[in-house]
């Protein structure tokens, strides 16, 4: 029975870079989101959950038709790089980033929102620039909420079908992804190989997942620590816990 | 719950179960309908004969298109289909054997044709030079239907291995789920060049945003398109019917009109 060991080699390459550029893009986005005190800042919220509700053919149509060869967006592209976006690597990892952001930014956004204010206030007291507030002190203490959120990010997209299916064109070591190799082996009438394929995906997951999130355990718990320590080191504000 | 929210609550339950009373299904005879898969190469055709069906008997006909291979799938895991229009004979031969349809109701209802069509602001003059525009520089990526589960996709397969250009072009195929994705993937341009159906080159939505070139048919094997009856169809006298009503002349001039060849005859 053959593994379509490139089919997985090219989804494992995909999450990757996703996860990776959304963890370097997301952290402005959700420091925005978090400390932002805009008035319309719940529309940017909104904009940022809409890949959780809309379905990936939706995304994926606007990257077929909006991005392509017959939009100005689309001909700008081609005039840099010579083909269009869709049947690419790269339109995968665009629409995989949009698809995904929510489920990297949330999390990013919720663990610095729970960083203790107090600290930060003592940060800025005692001379610290905003940048090197959030380098020092929140990004240290997010830690368990980064790692989440870019576990999740790389998850949904090792599990992506909808868009990949409208924009992939299911192009061998280039867009076939396993969930897509799956679903072709299922349409054959071919149960064994997928079942293989199915199984070797939901393996893999769950052990990528389980690393994580037992990892994360220990450094929430470390996390929390510093959090108490920090607080009863923090004379300038309120009372010692 | 304070009374105000106990009455909301009641409010908007009732509602949702009345709005929902609409799709209870009751056997009233002017609600008969029947659940048609059909290949994706008759979405413009079919949509049209069952459209004329319905006004002419009342009976709904309910269409879902996809590729013959899915489809095949789907009836033989209990999909609940009545009739099954196929893109190939072998499809709804092997439902004949596994027992999903009834071997006596196998009719071939059209040959299908498979064209090469490139969009009208192409430069490529394929209308002329046929297969030998796929070996221009500016196409890059050439779109067909999976041949895996799409007949029309196996028929561009070996149109291009008969061309001797399958080798070539290879890397620059890129495969729609069935022949309609393939369309779609060459019409909004994304594709430089595809091998579809005849009846998406004439339908409403294709024609006169492109060209195309009809190849020959000696190059690939013949796209006979078969239709059967679902056995365990709850809807089987509806069905029936709506199959003779296929068979009938009226139909088979409107399939010829988007481009399907009948069965015996010179076209």
């Amino acid at each position: 029975m053959s593994i379509n060991w490139q089919a997985f080699g090219l989804t494992i390459e995909l999450a990757v870079v996703v996860s990776a550029i959304l963890l370097v893009a997301g952290l402005p986005l959700a420091y925005w989101i978090a400390f932002s005190r805009w008035r319309w800042k719940f529309l940017v919220e909104a904009v940022v959950a809409l890949p959780i509700v809309l379905p990936p053919t939706v995304l994926g149509f606007y990257v077929l038709v909006g991005l392509g060869s017959r939009s100005p967006l689309g001909r700008w592209w081609q005039s840099l790089t010579g083909h269009t976006l869709a049947f690419t690597f790269t339109g995968l990892v665009i629409g995989s980033i949009l698809y995904s952001l929510p489920f990297a930014v949330q999390p990013f956004a919720a663990s610095f929102s729970s960083v203790d204010r107090k600290l930060l206030a003592a940060s800025a007291t005692l001379g610290a620039s905003p940048l090197r507030t959030f380098f020092r002190v929140v990004l240290p203490l997010s830690v368990p909420g980064l790692v989440t959120g870019v576990a999740l990010a790389f998850a949904h997209t090792m599990g992506e079908f909808g868009v990949v299916l409208m924009v992939g064109g299911n192009v061998p070591g280039v867009t076939r992804t396993v969930s897509i190799d799956i679903y072709d082996q299922v349409q054959a009438s071919n149960y064994a190989a997928a079942n293989t394929m199915a199984v070797l995906l939901l393996v893999f997951c769950f052990a990528v997942l389980t690393v994580v999130y037992g990892l994360n355990r220990g450094t929430r718990n470390a996390g929390a620590a510093n959090q108490r320590t920090a607080n009863q080191g923090s004379w300038t504000m309120g009372p010692v816990k | 719950m304070t009374t105000r929210r106990r009455f909301i609550s009641f409010a908007l339950i009732a509602f949702l179960v009345l709005a929902h009373g609409e799709s209870i299904p009751t056997a009233r005879a002017a609600d008969r309908e029947i659940n048609v898969a059909a290949a994706a190469d008759l979405s413009s055709a079919l949509a049209e004969v069952a459209a004329n069906y319905e006004k002419r008997t009342g009976v709904a006909v309910k269409l879902s298109f996809g590729a013959s291979g899915a489809l095949t799938q789907q009836i033989q895991n209990g999909a609940p289909f009545d009739v099954f229009f196929s893109a190939d004979m072998d499809y709804p031969r092997q439902l004949v054997s596994g027992g999903q349809a009834e071997g006596a109701s196998l009719y071939r209802y059209a040959v299908g044709r498979l064209v090469l069509w490139v969009p009208s602001d192409s430069p490529l003059d394929v209308e002329h030079k046929g297969m030998d525009v796929l070996l221009d520089p500016s196409v890059k990526k050439i779109s067909i239907a999976n041949p895996q589960h799409a007949p029309y996709g196996r028929a561009a397969v070996a149109a291009l291995k008969r061309y001797g250009l399958y080798e070539k072009i290879t890397d620059q195929l890129v495969l729609g789920e069935n022949v309609s994705q393939a369309a779609q993937f060459v019409e909004s341009g994304n594709a430089q060049a595809g091998f579809v159906a005849l009846a998406h080159a004439v339908a409403p939505a294709m024609k006169g945003k492109g060209k195309y070139w009809v190849v020959p048919e000696d190059a690939y094997p013949a796209l006979d398109q078969g239709v059967v009856l679902i056995s365990r169809s709850p809807r089987r006298q509806d069905a029936a019917a709506f199959l003779e009503y296929v068979k009938s002349a009226e139909v088979s001039a409107l399939l010829r009109r988007y481009g399907f060849s009948l069965p015996g005859s010179d076209k």
